[in-house]
């Protein structure tokens, strides 16, 4: 799209200025064309303003959120609402829906400004627009955050050139105009639809316009339940993701791939016989692998399973679980002694540091996979002068850059399309698949549909890395004089955008950050303790870049904070009190207090159980929202021996309760429905999920080896509490359900059991639950006896 | 190559594809049927749930040469005409409910779901909560809750 050229200004206030309401305005364009097209900048949102970050933890002041706010102020470029002349309004989106709602919650927005159904509005995912800069990565529960205004200015302007253009057809004035359900109406009961109004609305020319946004008390759309726009099309199957797309002579592409973790391929030895199998088209070789494309999946599978090929071992050959925590505990730093910590600061007194007791706690994490329903899959169709690629990215704009650079191509000459995710949990950050695909459709010189094998996505797919947290916390008496945590992580690959959005805006960040890395940063812009107890410090180091990590759904949070609401409640027990008295007492957020309050009272918290069963509670706060978590666990052992054929039972969350304040809830049943997922996020990292590293490999290869919540591990109770606020702004939500949620089981388990873990998943290092599959071929065979197991 | 023939969401389909390859291939890759979806290959995850002759079944793991001319197979893009109205009952529980997140897994969970009440319905009783936590149909969104609830209005509602 080109830059808007200015003609004129219009100054009129929109009809509904008369109210008295107080609103917001902003500017906007309607864009030269043949049908009306508004538009707004992008970079409409108003960011928080840094501030010196002490003594308040730096999230309280500026977040992951500002920065990623921040990051899109510097990008003048539009986003366009069209109208058609079948009445629908049509927006394509510059983020990637990959489950989380967005565009719903997006058709939202536009219904609210514009006056129109929900259902007539069309969103669609914008292809890689390179002009956006860091303005189109999906990321950090910010989506909604960081498009709110823009989205609905531009909706705003399409609206005002509606009433424009009907006050003509209508022969009445603007000021004497209604608008309703995609009609303009007038007092003399005559109407006109958007649709007819279309083309009389559009522009010769782009002008620039004034709107005044609709104030909050006047939503009509915005805060409702709102059931997703694409359900028919899911329930009906007829939503298209990756796979589903049909592009010509895109065949089926598999790759056979390293025994050992991002070992190389040397050499296929049997490529005659791979290339004379039935459905075979091409075999080509490229880094990661050996990669075969037929008329058919299956075929492909067949195929990995017979090549003979000569491997190079990978970085961590012949490693193990317990290498690599050697290696994280040889990088940690020791934790502060009560005399470093400054405690003279907190201007106490004297302190007989003598008297002041200390808890140490450590806990382990093992690695977890973020692996999504739909594996990595991508399709690429590279030619000598271009290329074409599609693909559920949420970084399409680095995804672009880098396959550009991989092919030899300007990036203008490689189209990246965007296509629906069924999920990602920080996956679909990453391309690896796009970029796979590209190298592949290269070397064979056909276009290729590349499907990752469940196996592989499981085995050598992105991961969220292990990581140790230690906590010191330091009381005297009734008070708590410090709360230490020390984060030590195998390193979190950023290389995916937001890194380089980081480096491109230091300058923007609190005082202090700039010289941090990728990773401390964002730790440092997201963790924070939301309790008053006196000196509190949270740090990061990481260690190992040998592994294919990634930011999965909520990062750090959710290990740092069950740590620390671990030691939380023992706190709370060596002062003789009950854990939600504890947090009342120390709480300094009045909106995660309330929270607390809120699933105390629903969840009955404190009613009796039997011996063997608790209650755990837990709280968070990140992404501009507050949430608290209370969840009952029954670990009797007819319970955790309840016997499923290949399946990890163990203790059952029986209960969950979430209460989560985000500010203003666009689709408060999208948000319930992010809980939701977070809650079973949660209960998978505390008690089941987790890959083991043996010998080299991660032995994890399918869904009964890698043992995320299922409905066996599900809790039968659940109820989602989306607080009242007052706020004019929304928070994020994405990721606002996992870390109070994994915290609120690991304190219940804690306590049913009198044993509190020090290491997550708890059933890491029972005896393995499942037989490894092979490593040679890397994909197991498909079964053959699908017909006898029919119900 | 052989010719395979069945019939699919109640037309009778012939195709030319080698006997092993298994029916979801011929499903999603041949015949660009892309309702049932690929998730493991090895019939674990259940994402590729449909019906053969009104049962539940895996197509990752049944191979084409396996079916018979008369075998009826329906996708979910055929569910709906199994029953009255402009939807299947379960699909609009699931409607109702909101049940969908990323909808990857859904047509399986859906499929499972309506065999699963026939099966309990064959056995002279009702769907119980120990039915539901036998599912094995995986959600990585997590939407479990929403699925036990849409299934037990479906299966009123059938
Ligand atoms: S793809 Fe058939 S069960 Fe997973
Ligand atoms: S809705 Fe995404 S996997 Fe179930």
């Amino acid at each position: 799209m080109s830059d808007p050229t200015m003609d004129s200004e219009r100054t009129q206030a929109p009809a509904s200025e008369r109210s008295g309401f107080n609103r917001r305005k902003f500017f906007g364009y309607v864009i030269g064309g043949t049908t009306l097209i508004a538009a707004a900048d992008i970079a409409l949102a108003e960011p928080a303003k840094a501030a010196i970050p002490s003594p308040p933890q730096i999230p309280e002041i500026y977040d992951l959120n500002d920065l990623l706010t921040t990051a899109t102020l510097p990008t003048a470029n539009l986003i366009t609402v069209t109208i058609n002349e079948d009445g629908t309004a049509s927006f394509a989106l510059p983020r990637a829906e990959v489950g989380q709602g967005i565009t719903t919650s997006t058709a939202m927005l536009i219904a609210e400004e514009l006056d129109i159904p929900v259902e007539k509005v069309k969103v669609t995912l914008a292809d890689a627009r390179p002009e956006l800069l860091f303005n189109q990565l999906t990321g950090g529960s910010n989506t909604t955050i960081s498009t709110f205004t823009p989205i609905r200015v531009a909706a705003a302007v399409a609206r005002n050139a509606l009433l424009d253009a009907a006050a003509i057809l209508l022969g009445d004035e603007v000021n004497r105009l209604i608008t309703k359900a995609g009609a303009v109406l007038a007092p003399n009961g005559r109407s006109v639809s958007y649709g007819e109004l279309a083309k009389h609305a559009a522009a010769p020319k782009t002008k620039k316009v004034e709107v005044e946004l609709k104030d909050v008390s006047k939503f009509t759309v915005i805060g409702t339940e709102q059931k997703r726009i694409d359900a028919r099309d899911a329930v009906t199957g007829r939503k298209v993701f990756t796979m589903d797309l049909k592009v010509d002579d895109a065949l089926p592409t598999m790759l056979c791939r390293p025994p050992t973790l991002n070992g190389k391929p040397v050499k296929l030895l049997n490529e005659a016989e791979i290339t004379s199998m039935p459905g075979v088209t091409d075999v080509a070789m490229v880094d990661t692998g050996v990669a075969v494309r037929a008329r058919t999946f299956g075929q492909c599978i067949d195929a990995i399973r017979a090549m003979k090929v000569e491997w190079r071992d990978g970085p961590v050959a012949g490693e193990s679980d317990e290498d690599i925590v050697r290696k994280l505990r040889q990088a940690e730093v020791p934790l502060p002694k009560i005399s470093e910590l400054g405690l003279d600061k907190l201007k106490l007194g004297p302190i007989n540091l003598n008297l002041v007791k200390s808890i140490d706690a450590d806990f382990l994490f093992y690695f977890r996979s973020n692996s999504a329903l739909d594996t990595n899959a991508a399709i690429a169709d590279v030619r000598s002068d271009r290329a074409e690629i599609w693909a559920s990215l949420k970084s399409p704009i680095v995804a672009q850059q880098t396959i550009a650079q991989e092919l030899g191509l300007p990036q203008n000459k490689v189209k990246v399309h965007v296509v629906q995710g069924g999920g990602s949990f920080g996956r679909k950050l990453f391309f690896d698949a796009a970029l796979e695909a590209a190298k592949v459709s290269k070397a064979m010189g056909k276009p290729v549909k590349l499907m990752w094998h469940r196996a592989d996505d499981a085995r050598v797919g992105r991961m969220h890395p292990m990581a140790t947290s230690r906590v010191r916390a330091l009381y005297l008496g009734t008070q708590v004089l410090g709360f230490v945590q020390n984060h030590t992580s195998i390193e979190t690959d950023f290389r995916h955008g937001l890194g380089e959005l980081i480096t491109a805006h230091v300058a923007d960040l609190p005082t202090g950050l700039g010289n941090f890395g990728f990773a401390e940063t964002i730790f440092a812009l997201t963790q924070e303790i939301p309790y008053n107890f006196g000196v509190v410090n949270q740090t990061l180091v990481e260690t190992d870049d040998r592994f294919n990590t990634g930011s999965m759904r909520n990062i750090y949070s959710p290990d740092v904070r069950t740590a620390a609401e671990l030691v939380v409640d023992q706190l709370a027990a060596a002062m003789g009190l009950d854990p939600l008295t504890f947090r009342r007492k120390f709480l300094k957020d009045k909106r995660v207090l309330a929270c607390l309050n809120k699933v105390a009272e629903v969840g009955k918290w404190g009613r009796p159980l039997p011996k063997g069963m608790a209650q755990g509670i837990a709280i968070h706060k990140e992404y501009k929202s507050a949430s608290a978590c209370l969840v009952e666990i029954d670990c009797r052992p007819e319970t955790v021996g309840r016997d499923i054929p290949n399946a990890v039972t163990g203790p059952r969350v029986t209960k969950a309760v979430y209460a989560i304040d985000i500010g203003l809830a666009i689709n408060p049943t999208g948000l319930r429905a992010q809980m939701l997922s977070g809650i079973n996020d949660g209960i998978a990292l505390a008690l089941t999920s987790s890959m083991h590293l043996r010998d080299g490999h991660f032995l994890e290869a399918s869904w009964d080896n890698y043992f995320y919540t299922r409905q066996w591990n599900t809790p039968p109770e659940v109820n989602i509490i989306v607080m009242p606020s007052d706020a004019k702004t929304p928070g994020g939500a994405g990721e606002a359900g996992v870390a109070a949620s994994m915290a609120a089981v690991a304190c219940a388990y804690a306590r049913a059991t009198g044993k509190v873990p020090d290491y997550f998943p708890i059933n890491h290092r029972d005896p393995l639950a499942f037989r490894p599959k092979p490593f040679v071929p890397p994909v197991p065979a498909s079964p053959t006896n699908g017909l006898k197991l029919t119900y | 190559m052989p010719e395979q023939t069945f019939i699919l969401n109640g037309k009778p389909v012939t195709v030319d594809v080698e006997d092993d390859v298994r029916v979801l291939w011929v499903l999603r890759d041949v015949l660009g049927v892309t309702g049932p979806k690929y998730g493991c290959g090895i019939n674990v995850c259940k994402a590729c749930t449909c019906h053969i002759n009104g049962r539940a079944f895996n197509p990752c793991s049944v191979r084409v040469g396996d079916l018979k001319p008369n075998d009826r197979v329906t996708t979910i893009e055929g569910l709906a005409d199994t029953a009255d109205g402009e939807l299947h009952p379960m699909q609009q529980a699931w409607l109702d409910n909101d049940v969908s997140q990323c909808g990857y897994c859904q047509p399986g969970q859906i499929m499972a779901a309506v065999a699963l009440v026939k099966k309990v319905r064959r056995e002279g009783r009702e769907i119980t909560e120990d039915d539901l936590d036998h599912i094995r149909n995986i959600c990585r969104c997590g939407t479990y809750s929403r699925i036990r609830e849409a299934i037990e209005q479906g299966a009123r509602n059938m």
